[in-house]
């Protein structure tokens, strides 16, 4: 995914004294250009990403000065049954939700990829969920999962099914949010679906049909392997996104009923900004890249058996 | 399954012509079945919207009963008003506004620039400082949510829209897709423009980035969506009520009181949230897409 920059053949460093006027001209000017930029990374992002690093090893309650309590931060973490059952949280919200949308998804982009009337109708439709406000969408689907008057159980009952709590029963609420997320999210895996199928050269697709390729075998062997790359990215970046999922946990149940569905992106916030434990949900911030690090790597490991072209890239 | 059916009959140049009938009639049929299923899937997509904007002009009674009665028996477009006598949508509106428009162009300045150095400068430490850039790219904001917050307190920006806008003005993302537009640019633009005096002030302004028009619609468009529609980052540094912005507002007005919530207020303001940014999409929608295309494919090819 990270585009490794070109190994430019430069003579080494030699002092500001070595260089010719041009070359002298262009130093300046590359930072002088930068240096907005540079100055934004480094304070917002380089900073903070360092400060994070020290405040893993603090207690710190805003008020009185950091405590350095080495690597107590860890050990609490691993005994905070809340701490592992966000996390599991995490994972389910993750590993349920994000399979799910990359499957529907990637029919919807075949059937959308068609050259008929209305098509791209159904593409905008499709697509805006993914544009609207997260909190605005969550606040429509609170209600329409409302267990007395809301659209899910009323459609429920016609059929003769009495709909559950939804949002208010542990059983139940993980999977609402899981609903109301793909119903949110379908729409930008679904366009770079479409991207990547509308990059299959069509002399390839055009050729198998000569041959007397049905349908399906096209699919199954001309366009499917082509697709792994773009499968690949929309499910590495989903991943990365969904465990980072807090909007919706926050406003369709505030992480309840008994944190049935609290992330741990919530609880890092409940930490921080209602417990005011710096050290503690700084240290869990840590905890979360590093997971979301660590299946990224896993997942670009495994590409190298399923991704089309993926050894020839590196 | 009809859809594949039909997918076999867009090569059909290549069938025999006896075979033409068959394929046509395959096509139709497959259309069919494939607007069907899509009609049927985008319903379940534009259901919510519709149920938002009818419940924002019902009563409160027609919200409450049993069955859902769909369509309201008046349209009460005065629940409107009301939304605005109860809580400050002009004020929320104008800080999201404020906010999104001012961080839109800020990225818009720095990441033009730093793409412009990136791409068309050569000199020693560019690339050990792109690489930096690059990793700072995988970092998620829950993981510097914190210190950053310390940051913002230090800098007394606590519940001021300055803390939304400052940090909001810098993107990798931005400057990474920056550069690698400019990359694709002719470098011999440049070389004549360097041997017709030009320096790299007026090369950048003169002829890179009058080139660069449809990318800056493009992480414009973005950015204003990204900051419109931002959530944790408001709801930490922002307390009071007349610096919340749209998101931060519509979630305090529903969980304002957790029973008797004035379902059909919440869903007007929840309407006034949603429609500018579906506008700016669907006007910007062509920018909007290329943006996630190229950035997917970029990932992925």
């Amino acid at each position: 995914m990270t585009p490794t920059a070109p190994a430019l053949a430069r003579p080494a460093w030699s002092g500001f004294r070595g260089l010719s006027g041009r070359q002298r001209r262009n130093l300046i000017a590359g930072y002088a250009f930068l240096a907005p930029n540079l100055l934004g990374v480094l304070v917002f992002s380089l900073f903070p990403i360092a400060t994070t690093i020290y405040l893993t090893f603090t207690e710190w309650n805003l008020s009185s000065p950091a405590q350095f309590t080495g690597l107590r931060n860890f050990v609490l973490m691993a005994q905070d049954d809340l701490f592992w059952k966000t996390m599991g949280n995490t994972f389910y919200y993750t590993f349920v939700a994000v399979p799910v949308a990359v499957f529907l998804a990637f029919w919807l982009a075949l059937l959308l990829d068609r050259k008929m009337r209305g098509v791209l109708s159904f593409r905008v439709i499709y697509f805006l969920p993914h544009v609207t406000l997260t909190v605005a969408a969550s606040i429509i689907w609170a209600w329409i999962f409302q267990p007395e008057y809301g659209l899910i159980n009323f459609a429920l009952s016609r059929i003769g099914i009495d709909g559950p709590y939804w949002l208010t029963d542990s059983r139940w609420a993980m999977i609402s949010i899981i609903i109301m997320s793909n119903w949110k999210g379908i729409g930008y895996a679904m366009l770079i679906f479409l991207a990547g199928l509308q990059g299959i050269p069509n002399e390839l697709l055009d050729a198998a049909t000569v041959d007397g390729a049905t349908p399906w075998r096209k699919l199954r062997h001309v366009k499917l392997p082509l697709l792994t790359p773009t499968i690949f990215f929309v499910l590495t970046t989903s991943f990365i996104g969904a465990f980072q999922a807090f909007d919706q946990f926050m406003i369709m149940t505030r992480g309840g009923p008994a944190f049935a569905t609290t992330p741990l992106v919530l609880y890092i916030y409940q930490n921080g900004f209602a417990h005011f434990k710096m050290g503690y949900a700084t240290s869990m911030a840590a905890v979360l890249f590093l997971c979301i690090l660590a299946i990224t790597l896993l997942q670009w490991k495994g590409a190298r058996r399923w991704v089309h072209g993926f050894d020839l890239e590196q | 399954m009809s859809a594949w059916q039909a997918e076999t009959a867009s090569a059909s140049a290549f069938a025999a012509p006896a075979r033409a009938l068959g394929v046509a009639r395959a096509r139709r049929l497959g259309n069919l079945g494939a607007w069907a299923l899509l009609s049927l899937g985008g319903i379940i997509m534009l259901a919510p919207f519709l149920w938002m904007v009818l419940m924002s002009v019902k009563s409160l009674d027609e919200v409450y009963t049993f069955p859902p009665v769909i369509l309201p028996t008046q349209w009460r477009w005065s629940n409107y008003v009301e939304v605005w006598n109860q809580v400050p949508v002009a004020r929320f509106f104008l800080n999201s506004a404020a906010v999104s428009l001012s961080a839109t162009l800020g990225v818009l300045l720095t990441s033009s620039l730093g793409g412009y150095s990136f791409a068309r400068i050569d000199y020693p430490g560019r690339n050990t400082i792109f690489l930096l850039y690059l990793s700072t790219m995988m970092i998620p904001f829950a993981v510097i949510m914190i210190p950053l917050f310390v940051q913002m307190r230090f800098f007394g920006w606590i519940n001021n829209l300055a803390a939304l806008i400052v940090p909001g003005m810098f993107s990798a993302w931005g400057t990474f897709l920056m550069r690698q537009f400019m990359m694709g640019i002719p470098k011999e633009l440049e070389e004549a423009a360097e041997i017709d005096g030009c320096n790299h002030l007026r090369t950048y302004r003169q002829i890179i980035l009058p080139l660069c028009k449809p990318v800056m619609a493009t992480l414009a468009i973005f950015t204003f969506m990204g900051y419109w529609n931002d959530f944790l980052w408001p709801l930490i540094v922002l307390s009071s009520r007349h610096k919340k912005t749209l998101p931060l507002g519509l979630a305090g007005f529903q969980q304002r009181v957790s029973l008797n919530t004035p379902w059909h207020l919440v869903m007007a303001l929840a309407v006034v949230s949603v429609l500018p940014i579906l506008i700016i999409f669907i006007v910007g929608q062509k920018y909007y897409v290329r943006g996630i295309v190229t950035s997917g494919l970029k990932g992925a090819a």
